[in-house]
């Protein structure tokens, strides 16, 4: 009687673990399904059912400039964005998971915090620090490609020191004692032990310090100055007017090209294990 | 090649003191063994003989030169981990070619260096695999040939054994020790587990709390023990706390007298080795004899365990080997117990180690 009880309880549990994976995925899908969907409908005006299919609507993006323009700022941006916060996080992250220093606590939660600061918030704050220091030192910093990337780099680099310092964390300290041992300095053990172990880590930062930089709109609002628009700008400014299939085919693009970036990733490091 | 020298090293963190003032002499080309329960100071003295810490006072002197202030890096010690800490990005080969790529040799000098020292491990088919490829045994032995392979004055193992499982041990502590003595590299190995330490030394260190407690050979610890604390961790020993009521004669504190070569009085405990008791007829012509009953019978196959009781307050465990002729000894029988005069060790009580 008990050990029935106990495999018919087994057998639920594991039905409320795949039911509940199941909707949380279909959660996740459904707007992914939807706007791909869409962007290839015929008619303008988004109806079910389609009147027809049509791939038209990605001719348009090409013909919006803006949206060309967009796409080409916001992949600048978010290169550059990774790329400032990868130098900046790594070094970062290897203080944190290496030494114990006063304040150290304090400046982890520090360094994570942008990602709790809703983007308004953050977005209103740095443009009023922006508009301080421009008054301050008179140089125009206001609306500059200088702020919007530094703005993107202080989103980024909560994921470069959270990614960076979890793979670090699974490094066995005495592997880089061993190199010492045969006679490695401590920066030729950086380089040639400490920083290889860590690749997946770096991969997976990068990656995603791309993706979140790519795809920010709330704080970007406040950064961009005037003709420089963002991808995720164009596409809000768009629905302002329109909203015809454009969008989801723009959606479409994004998200493929994010896929891609992940599926590259991903044939160089599991992300699964980092993430 | 090069002898090993420890002075008054002493190493505190914080509040702990986790070595207190070792001194120790390393014979060149010397497998000596530090043994001791985890967390008497073991890892750390090593790791201030690799150079990872600094010693809070004392001297390091490795074949005559001082190199307590030098990093590790300068130092031409070769450690291996618990951990084995292989490189997992490259290759078994590479792994072992890193100190020599450090020691500045070209490609030309470092192949055959590698390949004899992956041959001296007998991993030589395996130069091309990652270690996560490897099995435990195997990565042991890569770790082993990495650090030999850059010919170190000193060779550092930090329970090097700990993670194979029991067969596999049996059969690396026999290798170690051999490839040990053929290459006579002065080697320091840190472990908590006696057998091992017993079957691979030349000589041992036991430590407690952070202190030398004694050094000697094997036979010379279990033999002569300086104190209670070696009695207890090398090898079994019953112990009788009571006291030296004169030169010569003890009484425990169940008020049995027994007679033996300790020339001190006062209160003192005394040390007998279980195998060196004799049961029934044999205790009979022997210095010390009296009589008990049989409380407990172990039987562990090679050998049999009688616990004796002899006193109301002194219990005392007698191991027999396991002869085909030997009569095993029943629970509730009364039983005569015996030994001479030497098999008994006397150390007076500093009432540390409460209850035998
Ligand atoms: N880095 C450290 N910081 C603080 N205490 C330490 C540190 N390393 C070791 N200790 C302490 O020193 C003592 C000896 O440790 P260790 O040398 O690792 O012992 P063993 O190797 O014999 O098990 C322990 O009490 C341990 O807690
Ligand atoms: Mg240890």
């Amino acid at each position: 009687m008990n050990t029935l009880a106990s495999i018919d309880r087994r057998i639920l549990g594991r039905w409320a673990f795949s039911g509940a994976a199941g909707l949380t995925l279909g959660f996740i899908l459904l707007p992914l399904f939807f706007v791909t969907w869409l962007a290839f409908f015929r008619q303008e005006i988004p109806a079910f059912p389609p009147d027809g299919y049509s791939l038209k609507w990605f001719w348009a993006i090409a013909k919006h400039d803006k949206f060309v323009q967009g796409f080409w700022l916001s992949l600048q941006v978010a290169i550059a964005a990774m790329v400032i916060g990868l130098a900046l996080g790594v070094p970062a992250a290897l203080c944190l998971a290496r030494y114990r220093f006063f304040g150290r606590e304090p400046l982890s939660s520090l360094l994570l915090l942008p990602l709790v600061v809703p983007g308004i918030v953050l977005g209103t704050s740095i443009y009023v620090f922006h508009v301080e220091l421009t008054i301050a030192t008179e140089l125009p910093v206001i609306g500059s490609l200088a702020g919007l990337v530094a703005g993107h780099v202080l989103v980024v680099i909560p994921w470069c020191v959270r990614l960076v310092a979890a793979s670090l964390a699974g490094v066995d300290r005495s592997v880089e004692e061993a190199a010492q041992s045969l006679g490695a300095t401590p920066p030729v053990t950086f380089f040639r032990i400490t920083l290889p172990t860590i690749r997946p880590g770096i991969v997976a930062a990068a990656l995603f310090g791309f993706v979140v930089s790519f795809g920010n709109l709330e704080m970007t609002l406040f950064l961009v100055g005037v003709g420089r628009t963002t991808l995720p700008i164009a596409i809000l400014q768009y629905l302002e007017w329109r909203i015809d299939p454009t969008i989801a085919a723009v959606s479409v693009l994004q998200i493929l090209l994010i896929g891609a970036a992940m599926a590259v990733t991903d044939r160089f490091v599991k992300l699964s294990r980092v993430v | 090649m090069a002898g090993l020298r420890l002075e008054h090293l002493s190493k505190s963190f914080g509040a702990t003191v986790a070595v207190r003032d070792v001194t120790l002499d390393v014979g060149d080309g010397e497998f000596l063994v530090l043994l001791g329960p985890s967390g008497c100071g073991k890892t750390t003295t090593l790791r201030m003989i690799a150079g990872f810490i600094a010693p809070t006072a004392g001297r390091v002197h490795l074949g005559g030169r001082e190199i307590t202030a030098l990093p590790p890096w300068k130092r031409n010690a070769g450690i291996v981990f618990q951990s084995y800490a292989l490189f997992p990005h490259l290759t078994v080969a590479e792994n072992v070619a890193f100190g020599l790529e450090m020691r500045k040799l070209s490609k030309a000098e470092i192949a055959p260096k590698v390949a004899e020292a992956l041959r001296l491990v007998r991993l030589d088919h395996l130069g091309e695999r990652l270690p996560r490829q490897l099995s435990g045994g195997q990565q042991q032995r890569v770790a082993l040939a990495r650090a030999l392979a850059i010919r170190p004055d000193v060779l550092l193992l930090d329970e090097p054994l700990s993670n194979l499982d029991a067969k596999l041990r049996e059969t690396v502590r026999i290798e170690i020790r051999e490839l040990q003595r053929q290459l006579g590299i002065t080697t320091v190995m840190v472990t908590h587990d006696q057998e091992e330490a017993l079957i691979m030394a030349d000589r041992l260190v036991v430590m407690s709390e952070g202190e030398v407690k004694q050094v000697g050979t094997q036979r010379e610890l279990y033999e002569q023990p300086a104190n209670r604390f070696v009695a207890g961790f090398v090898g079994r020993s019953n112990f009788l706390a009571g006291t030296m009521v004169s030169p010569g004669r003890f009484e425990t504190r169940g008020g049995v007298a027994i007679s033996c070569a300790a020339g001190l009085t006062g209160p003192a405990v005394i040390a007998l080795r279980p195998e060196r008791l004799a049961l029934g007829s044999a205790a009979g012509g022997l210095e010390n004899h009296m009589q008990g009953t049989v409380e407990l019978v172990s039987y562990l196959g090679a050998s049999v365990d009688v616990h004796v009781r002899v006193s109301p307050a002194d219990r005392i465990v007698v191991t027999q080997p396991n002869r085909v002729d030997a009569r095993t000894p029943e629970e509730g029988e009364r039983i005569d117990v015996g030994w001479p005069k030497g098999a008994a060790v006397v150390f007076p009580d500093d009432g540390t180690h409460a209850g035998a």
